[in-house]
């Protein structure tokens, strides 16, 4: 198995250490500092997830639990750019799954993956409220909609450049 | 009490109870797989529904609370159809390599298979197999043959452990430690008590049999076998007596059966840790050492206390385990006693313990021992030999290490070298006609708490069976709300009579009888019946320190009964 | 600043809010009152801001400064409803519908109708709003709005979404304020049970019996959650209600806190939806600044505060014990019940749990009565209800209308009907845990108990159509992929019955599907159905056996004849040149990224079904219909 390798810098650290002090004995605590520690990196590494077991005072494998039960959390960097194809049933009826296939060829890697570059990163995801515009993808916070499988070149080539 | 039907038969139950209570009264079987009485009841299974009325569905008879005039049916087509489903959905799931299995005759799922007439193919079969952990000295994951029942995640989460549990969702679910690591690589204190709860062949301990075997027929060798205290009270559960049965004549024999071996009586070496250990506590409370002191003997305890509770490594006892200085005097004392090179001595101990398979691999103890087999790997080898244990003679032990107290006897249970302890400390202090029972300290209860006058002085004693008693004592301590002299520590709840290398019981047998419980009495009854119920009586006792060790604690005891301790990193 | 001080700068802005609610003539009286000459409302929900509204408002400001503009509101606003057409804009007390607006646009109409007496554009206006003859049609008089009733989406759309002064101006509050001054617990709990209000989040459990439960529960602790982790992936009116009114949800837990006699609330929301959550953190802000949540409410001496919980993307979650231990820091895996959340809810307590839509539409009842609600809708079923209807239909959005209203005239009336005059097969209701409703029952009228009488379920409201082009044993798998991906593992019928039957389907969408994989489905089916632990495994099987019960032929066509009748499954198409229409342009074969085509300029073109990938391409670039899918 490849490992990341991880690189935090001390601001994030210290990022994290207030993020879990000021969550520090309050019930079900562990949900929104996950969310915030992964905001604060990108992604849950297993030398994150340990600092907030430790600091929460919960087991490492009950971290590790809800981390990968939820779809949410990331236990991979992601790209600089994250794509993500829209699958829920308005888009998959408009041919979301084209729209899925277009850029896992243009980038050449498929769903879930990273480019070797690290500058893209794909997924799906299920339905982000947007289903009049379906189908759409959402490249970080911007929402592309109506597309066809021929949009999707010129879409990411903006992104391309930086 | 509430009143309701069972398939028409009326029982009559207290208020809270579940289906699966009610139905036991009724004497009507409910099959069970992910509910195991004390460790998990979470209905997730899906094996135990039953019909009830005022419910939609089928509801789960585990966890199903009953009600006034509720009617349940247990044994409709529906419910007959629905277990069938179940247990071929999971076969379809399941490395179907049932003739080899470690658990093979013995596992829950192949009975329930049987039970409901269950086809192995009928949904096929996933052929991706998934990776076996198998680095652990102790444990043995096979995932590919995991049901989710989620059995053993419960019983590590009792133990206030926690090293594995569910990884992903949905179909991908898997059990495991966290990031995929080996469980080796964990703070896994190897206590088993997740194998004990496996109800298939998911789990097991890592085998030494075969080296064992290997070790037998090699004419240079000459193997002694030495059986822990409990191994008397539940090997016949692998043969199928009782449980609760003592064996220890049969046992004794069945090993001797095995090849050119000897067979001793570990007792022995209990009733030598007592010796040690009972007067490096009045040591550390006349010269104003660490106290309270905790007992040593459980080695996942200690690997407990080196990975969370590092601070408290002062307080451990210096004494070695009982096995470790059995094997110490055996490689010693016994080699130069016989003439036999330590080399070609091979020391095997029979222990109900899967942690004991790491303490045998710890360097500052010596390696003194070659191999720690399970009760359950003895019972392998016995059926192996062509043994037939039901009825083969009783045997007794080789001298010199044969006879022992009734004190080394209770080891095997909570609060039993609690008991031996004090009995030799009062005797120590308040010579004859000393007290013999030490009742507080015995049973179930979760922490337990007692006060002695020994000799004129106050002893506050505690006694923890089971991890989190274990959390909770030394917490406890940290705050300053308690003070103890003394405190006994087993890391399975129960002490060794409930050890990770104990028989697999089935959950059956377990949802309705305490097994702690049972399998104790059986070594306070052999207590009761013993000629000797102090440990300084016994006679191998007197000789060891008369022809080695001069008197506990000497510089030659320190040598080879005693230890020391590291810090272990928590993740 | 005081609630009391905020509701009397409130009362003197109601005719703001009026002004977008009265029809034309009397608005534009009304207008004078307000001080502002026009209003222009633009839709800050997710799907007008993902096609770009914010550009429209910064362009709109922009104009306004070059143009002197200073007496014309801009509004930023929740959902209008009609997302297909978005971005929205609005203008008042015209009430003039501006659709598809880009910055462009947004100049042109403030240069020629936001500008002192500038005159409607009427063609960038949205074509329903223009009669033929050249009037402009109020768009609350268009077919989409007209068949619709708004009671949960009242202010949706109407207010400014970030304004706690304009929510109390339309009304917000109110409830709260007559509950706690005229009301005791009991009478606002028989209240409710009277108008018949049913859980809007699936279930359809009777609100007002959840909060008797819970009064009753003991407990020194008790608490009230709102459940909008909207999992339907197809369903968004829980999202627009926490974008376009979020107060009202505030203030319907705060009511219901003080029936049940809790003082603490969680909402778990989404994390996908960040407008969402944004507008609720300022909402309760808001409300905690003016003294409406937090201690001694309105001086009423009750004690109620609400935090919010982020869902991290398990669909499970939006099951109530899921999303309790979800809130609690758990995986989002449901546990049996009994004991009900209202005895034993979130962290053990006594809990009571209800949908966005269900909390948006308390306030009505408290302020208009039971006895109005209960008017509405059908006899099981009061009120009415938000559908989000998408997939193949023109008018894709938000619509809220009666209980009890057919299904044509969602789709054909309000709807627009289907593109591209392509014939209607099917709406599936309720998402992945709903079912299909045929062609054949479209004057069926929808409620809770009507949906699951045809074997569909109301759900939280999601409504997909489809037309002839659908592949219905593909939906099935649509729905199945969905459910085995979103299963929690933890029950055995789930867990593996959802991987078994969606190979077996994905086996009969390949053409390797055997006579007997029917059954087998069915039997799983019936299984899951009977002995799943949670809702989630017990509803999974419903696409697949409704698909199965009206669509019997489609599986038959995939199983023994190997053909998808609607020509979606790939394995089983194959693309074909009609040599007649051919004419050798070679465009498809220099689109095929297969080089699966050959043929020299001027002469037909052919696919070889060797190296032919299905990507369709051809068929797609061919401008002489000379490609045919079979």
């Amino acid at each position: 198995m490849t490992q990341d390798i991880f690189e935090g810098t001390e601001e994030q650290a210290a990022a994290l250490k207030s993020c879990i002090e000021s969550h520090r004995g309050e019930e079900g605590a562990l949900m929104p500092v996950l969310h915030e520690a992964q905001n604060i990196y990108g992604y849950l590494p297993a030398e994150v997830q340990t600092v907030i077991a430790e600091g929460l005072g919960v087991p490492l494998a009950e971290v590790y639990g809800v981390a990968t039960f939820y779809s949410h959390f990331s236990l991979k960097p992601k790209g600089k750019h994250k794509v993500s194809v829209c699958l829920g049933t308005a888009c998959y009826v408009k041919g979301s799954d084209k729209i899925l296939e277009a850029v896992e060829k243009e980038l050449g890697v498929s769903c879930g993956e990273c480019t070797p570059d690290r500058k893209f990163s794909i997924e799906s995801c299920r339905c982000v409220g947007a289903c009049g515009l379906a189908p759409v993808m959402i490249v970080d916070e911007e929402v592309y909609g109506k597309l066809t499988p021929k949009d999707v070149p010129d879409v990411l080539d903006k992104y391309m450049g930086d | 009490m509430v009143n309701l039907k069972i398939n028409g038969i009326a029982v009559s139950v207290p208020e809270g109870s579940t289906i699966l209570q009610a139905a036991k009264l009724a004497n009507i079987r409910i099959p069970t797989l992910c509910y195991l009485k004390g460790v998990q009841c979470v209905g997730s299974c899906r094996m135990c529904l039953v019909e009830a009325t005022g419910a939609r569905g089928l509801v789960a008879a585990c966890v199903y609370p009953v009600s006034e005039g509720m009617e349940v049916r247990t044994n409709t087509p529906r419910v007959r159809k629905s277990r069938k489903t179940t247990v071929e959905l999971i076969l379809s799931t399941h490395k179907k390599k049932c003739l080899s299995c470690v658990r093979s005759m013995n596992c829950e799922l192949q009975k329930l298979a049987l039970e409901y007439n269950a086809e192995e193919d009928r949904f096929g079969t996933d052929h991706d197999l998934k990776p076996i952990d198998d680095l652990s000295p102790s444990v043995v994951r096979d995932n590919s043959k995991c049901v989710m029942c989620t059995r053993c995640v419960a019983a590590c989460n009792l133990q206030t452990i926690g090293v594995i549990g569910p990884k992903n969702r949905g179909y991908v679910k898997v059990i495991g430690s966290p990031f995929d690591v080996s469980l080796a690589h964990t703070s896994c204190v190897n206590c088993g008590q997740c194998v004990v709860a496996c109800p298939v062949g998911a789990l097991y301990e890592k085998s030494s049999v075969a080296d064992v075997w290997g070790a037998i027929v090699n004419p240079e060798k000459h193997v002694v076998f030495f059986t822990a205290p409990s191994i008397k009270a539940t090997l016949g559960e692998a043969f199928g007596l009782p449980v609760g049965t003592n064996v220890e004549g049969k046992m004794v024999s069945a090993i001797k059966q095995l090849g050119d071996v000897k067979c001793f009586n570990m007792d022995i070496a209990a009733d030598l840790t007592i010796m040690e250990e009972a007067n490096e506590l009045l040591k550390r409370l006349m010269q104003g050492g660490v106290t309270p002191m905790f007992t040593s003997c459980c080695p996942g305890w200690v690997k407990f206390c080196e990975h969370y509770y590092p601070e408290f490594l002062p307080n451990l006892s210096s004494c070695k385990s009982p096995q470790e200085m059995f094997s110490a005097v055996l490689k010693t004392y016994y080699c130069q006693k016989t003439g036999i090179k330590p080399e070609d001595l091979y020391v095997v101990s029979v222990i109900p313990c899967t942690a004991k398979k790491f303490e045998i691999s710890r360097d500052e103890l010596g390696h003194y021992t070659d191999a720690a087999i399970t009760t359950r790997e003895l019972a392998k080898m016995i059926k192996e030999a062509g043994i037939d244990f039901a009825n083969i003679p009783e045997a007794e032990y080789d001298k010199p290490f044969g006879v022992a107290s009734g004190a080394g006897a209770i080891f095997g249970a909570t609060g039993g070298v609690m008991e031996a302890a004090l009995r030799t400390a009062a005797h120590i202090l308040g010579g004859e006609g000393s007290p013999i029972e030490f009742k507080e300290v015995r049973g179930t209860r979760g922490l337990k708490e007692a006060e002695y006058n020994i000799g004129g002085g106050i002893v506050k004693v505690a006694v923890a069976h089971g991890l989190a008693n274990a959390r909770k004592a030394i917490e406890l301590i940290k705050s300053g709300e308690k003070k103890y002299t003394f405190v006994e520590v087993m890391a399975c709840p129960g002490g060794c009579i409930n050890g990770g290398g104990q028989p697999y019981v089935h959950d059956e047998i377990r949802n309705n009888i305490d097994l702690k419980t049972v399998r104790a009495q059986a070594l306070y009854d052999h207590d009761r019946e013993s000629k000797y119920r102090c440990s300084h009586e016994t006679p191998a006792v007197d000789m060891l320190y008369k022809e080695f060790f001069a008197q506990p604690l000497s510089k030659k005891a320190h040598e080879l009964l005693h230890t020391h301790y590291q810090p272990r990193e928590k993740y | 600043m005081t609630y009391e001080e905020l509701e009397k700068t409130a009362a003197g802005k109601a005719d703001l809010i009026n002004v977008r609610r009265i029809v034309r003539d009397q608005a534009e009286k009304l207008a004078a009152n307000t001080g502002y000459r026009k209003q222009v409302l633009v839709c800050g929900g997710t799907g007008c801001t993902s096609s770009h509204s914010r550009q429209v408002i910064e362009q709109l400001e922009k104009s306004f400064e070059e143009l002197g503009i200073d007496d014309v509101l801009i509004v930023k606003t929740g959902c209008f409803g009609l997302c297909a057409l978005g971005p929205i804009m609005i203008v008042y007390p015209e009430g003039a519908f501006y659709s598809q607006m880009t910055p462009e646009h947004a100049k042109t109409v403030a240069e020629k109708h936001l500008i002192k007496g500038g005159e409607i554009v009427k063609e960038l206006l949205y074509a329903d709003t223009v009669h033929a003859d050249g009037l402009v049609i109020p768009f609350a008089e268009i077919p989409f709005y007209k068949h619709q009733m708004r009671i949960a989406l009242r202010n949706c759309g109407v207010i400014a979404a970030e304004s706690i002064e304009e929510a109390i101006a339309a009304g917000d509050y109110a409830a709260l304020a007559k509950v706690l001054k005229e009301m005791t617990p009991d009478e606002v709990i028989a209240e409710i049970k009277a108008a018949g209000l049913r859980g809007r989040g699936g279930a359809g459990f009777p609100t007002g019996l959840k909060w008797q439960f819970t009064k009753q529960a003991e407990g020194d602790k008790k608490y009230v959650c709102c459940n909008a982790d909207e999992g339907d992936p197809g369903a968004f009116m829980d999202r627009s209600v926490l974008e376009g009114d979020p107060h009202t949800v505030l203030e319907a837990m705060t009511i219901a806190g003080y029936c049940v006699g809790a003082d603490e609330g969680y909402i778990y929301v989404r994390a996908e939806y960040p407008i969402a959550v944004e507008r609720l953190n300022i909402a309760i802000s808001q409300a905690r600044k003016v003294g409406l949540l937090g201690k001694n409410i309105l001086g009423s001496g009750f004690d109620f505060d609400i935090h919010v919980r982020l869902g991290a993307g398990a669909f499970v979650c939006g099951e109530e014990t899921a999303l309790m231990a979800s809130i609690e820091g758990h995986r989002g895996e449901p546990r049996p019940r009994p004991p009900f959340s209202a005895q034993c809810g979130v962290f053990g307590k006594p809990t009571v749990l209800n949908n966005v839509e269900t909390w948006a539409s308390v306030a009505p009842i408290i302020l208009k009565g039971s006895a109005w609600f209960a008017s509405i809708g059908t006899e099981k079923s009061k009120g009415t209800k938000v559908f989000a209807v998408g997939g193949k239909i023109k008018n894709v959005g938000l619509v809220e209308v009666p209980m009890g209203t057919t299904l044509k005239t969602i789709i054909y009336d309000i709807g627009g009907g289907i593109p591209g005059g392509k014939q209607f097969k099917a709406a599936q209701t309720g998402g992945p845990s709903g079912g299909c409703i045929p062609a054949k029952y479209i004057d069926i009228g929808m409620d809770f108990d009507n949906l699951t009488s045809i074997g569909s379920m109301m759900g939280s409201g999601g409504l997909i159509v489809m037309d002839e082009d659908t592949c219905m044993v593909d939906i099935a798998k649509f729905y199945l992929e969905f459910t085995a991906d979103e299963s929690c593992g933890k029950c055995t019928p789930c867990r593996v019955g959802t991987k078994r039957m969606l190979e077996i389907l994905t086996r009969i969408t390949e053409g390797k599907g055997e006579p007997e994989d029917i059954e087998k489905i069915k039997e799983i089916a019936e299984h899951m159905k009977s002995s799943s632990l949670c809702a989630l495994g017990q509803s999974a099987p419903n696409p697949i056996i409704s698909t199965m019960t009206h669509f019997a032929s489609e599986y038959e066509a995939h199983i023994y004849d190997k053909k998808c009748p609607a020509g979606v499954c790939k394995s089983l198409l194959s693309y074909y040149i009609e040599p007649r229409k051919c004419r050798g342009c070679t465009m498809c074969a220099r689109t095929c990224p297969a080089n699966a085509i050959t043929g020299v300029v001027k002469s037909v073109h052919e696919i070889d079904p060797a190296k032919c990938i299905k990507c369709g391409q051809c068929l797609e670039n061919c401008k002489f219909g000379a490609v045919v899918k079979k």
